[in-house]
């Protein structure tokens, strides 16, 4: 019942709201099993969600249908929408290769390619035929990664030579250079130490001025540091993903309007 | 709860070991070091033999006749012991052969790296494989006999015994050394990169070109000097089909011979033990033996110089 009357609450506050993502209904299958079930969250422009919820409750699955790259597991499909401005990105003739472009995606390790840290930054505004000044672009997106400052001097260096945390603001900086309308982050502090950790939330506020972003976080604390809102997952006996609440964060952590949530967030299970 | 353990007593006295286990293990270890010296002992042999005969051929052929004289007539009276016919020789037909091999094989292990079902993949890559199990004797009739005259109706003037025809053979024969060695080389890049490249807006094609090619570059690199090495070294196709006379020259629809040709024509002449002409096999044996050595430095350095090492 709960789960009806937030949903009205939500269908209502989307008038009134500039939705750039509106999930819709959706479901992620991997061949016969069905990872994510009837999913809906609407994501307002410049804000933070954060997905939480316990492992295996396709939080990953969701979030990776956002940009299709769940395109290259063979045997996934969805079923369901989602309305990125307005456009279905499952319509038929929408391209994947420009979806992606659009929506930029930071990985729960960090993956820097193996070249220099300019070249890096460089990667997408190159394949994508930039034209203007690339030198400013890359300084501009290593600064609003937060990450200018350290490697100016060394922008020819291998990627390989910075430290976890580095590595990772260079992977958000080389997804910024393509200017994403959206930006997904699938636990990306997981793989980072407490100190590195606070430096990317530090950084998802500042980026919030500019994007919108999903994040998907194991850790609730971090969920209640960066997001605005808060979509909890969680799964059913044959492990297919559902989302219990979706709200305010502040509601979320305070006030959850269900009791697995509850239990969630108190540590009770998960 | 009790769990019954044996006494620590029982426990050492099970495992004391026999007077015979010990003399057993002995004796299996002096086994293993003199099989793996076998294979030690062989290859100092042939490099000692190499360098004794190969001395004994340069205390009466200069090195520098060797190196500049351009014909290599050892086996007539008006002896000549240049050894630029027999490289050039062997270097346009290995040049041809990676001319048809590495362009093919990289392709095909692109395709079975990033393109190919998995299923498809299943069949395609022992089925290449096998390409490579097929005798070269029978690799030599085939450009004997196949695409020689092919060749001859396609250029006509083409020599019964030609470069043309063995490059392409064994350009043929080596392919699936190179696609296999570079499939492995680009399915061990790390999933991770690849969508980071798609996840910037990158096609396949561009992830394959920018990112996985760079980054498997250096076993790319050893596939091409393993193919390079093994043109160079093989011997029944050249001998089958390129012909045995040492000429210097570029065209490939002429006879020519390669230095393991020569090396075959000796082997199987009347010649005398100790003689000159029997010293010159050596002499080329070792010149094959350098510039394979050289071949490998040079790409190794190359490989070093500019690999993307992924982590």
């Amino acid at each position: 019942m709960i789960m009806t009357t937030t949903a009205q609450k939500v269908e209502a506050e989307k008038v009134e709201k500039d939705i750039i993502l509106d999930i819709q209904e959706l479901s992620v299958y991997y061949g016969k099993f069905r990872a994510v079930n009837g999913v809906s969250i609407p994501v307002e422009r410049h804000k933070v969600v954060s997905l939480i919820g316990p492992s295996g409750c396709g939080k990953s699955t969701l979030l990776r249908s956002l940009n299709r790259m769940n395109d290259l597991i063979p045997t996934a499909r969805v079923e369901g929408k989602v309305l990125f401005q307005g456009e279905d990105l499952y319509a038929p003739g929408a391209d994947p290769i420009d979806i992606r472009f659009r929506v930029g995606m930071v990985f729960q390790k960090p993956n820097p390619f193996p070249k220099s840290i300019y070249d890096n930054v460089a990667f997408g505004p190159r394949i994508n035929g930039f034209k203007g000044k690339l030198d400013d672009l890359v300084e501009e997106s290593l600064r609003q990664a937060a990450l200018w400052d350290e490697v100016k001097d060394r922008l020819k260096d291998s990627a390989y030579a910075l430290s976890g945390g580095q590595q990772q603001r260079l992977c958000i900086a080389r997804t910024l250079a393509v200017r994403p309308e959206l930006i997904l982050m699938d636990e990306p502090c997981s793989a980072l130490d407490p100190i590195a950790t606070l430096a990317i939330e530090d950084l998802i506020h500042q980026l919030q001025e500019q994007y919108t972003i999903v994040i998907v976080t194991h850790n609730m604390q971090q969920a209640g540091r960066v997001s605005d809102y808060t979509a909890f997952m969680n799964m059913d006996a044959d492990r297919a993903g559902y989302l219990v609440e979706y709200d305010a964060t502040q509601q979320i952590f305070t006030n959850p309007q269900d009791k697995r949530t509850e239990d969630y967030i108190s540590g009770r299970f998960g | 709860m009790t769990v019954s353990l044996p006494a620590p007593a029982a426990v050492r006295r099970a495992r004391s070991r026999s007077l015979l286990s010990r003399a057993t293990e002995w004796v299996v270890e002096r086994l293993l070091l003199v099989c793996a010296f076998v294979s030690i002992g062989t290859t100092f042999g042939i490099v000692a033999i190499l360098g004794v005969e190969t001395l004994a051929f340069f205390q009466q052929v200069p090195l520098f006749a060797f190196f500049t004289d351009t014909q290599w007539t050892p086996l007539f009276s008006d002896k000549h012991y240049g050894i630029l016919p027999l490289l050039s020789g062997t270097l346009l037909v290995a040049g041809g052969a990676m001319l048809v091999a590495l362009p093919v094989g990289l392709l095909a292990a692109v395709y079975l790296s990033e393109y190919a079902p998995v299923r498809v993949r299943a069949v395609l890559k022992p089925a290449l494989e096998v390409l490579a199990g097929v005798p070269t004797v029978v690799y030599g009739y085939f450009a004997l006999l196949f695409v020689t005259p092919i060749l001859q109706t396609l250029v006509p003037g083409t020599e019964v015994f030609n470069a043309a025809s063995a490059s392409i053979v064994m350009g043929i024969m080596i392919i699936p050394l190179v696609s296999s060695l570079s499939e492995d080389a680009m399915s061990a890049v790390p999933r991770s990169l690849r969508e980071a490249a798609l996840a910037l807006g990158a096609t396949r094609q561009e992830t394959t070109v920018k990112v996985v090619i760079p980054a498997a570059a250096s076993g790319i690199m050893a596939s091409f000097i393993l193919t390079a090495s093994r043109a160079i070294g093989e011997t029944m196709i050249v001998a089958i089909a390129a012909g045995l006379q040492p000429k210097l020259t570029l065209n490939p629809f002429e006879s020519v011979e390669t230095m393991t040709a020569y090396i075959v024509q000796v082997s199987l002449g009347d010649t005398p033990h100790g003689s000159l002409e029997y010293q010159t096999i050596f002499a080329v044996g070792t010149a094959l033996f350098v510039l394979t050595f050289l071949l490998n430095v040079v790409s190794l350095g190359v490989v070093r110089r500019f690999r993307e090492q992924y982590q």
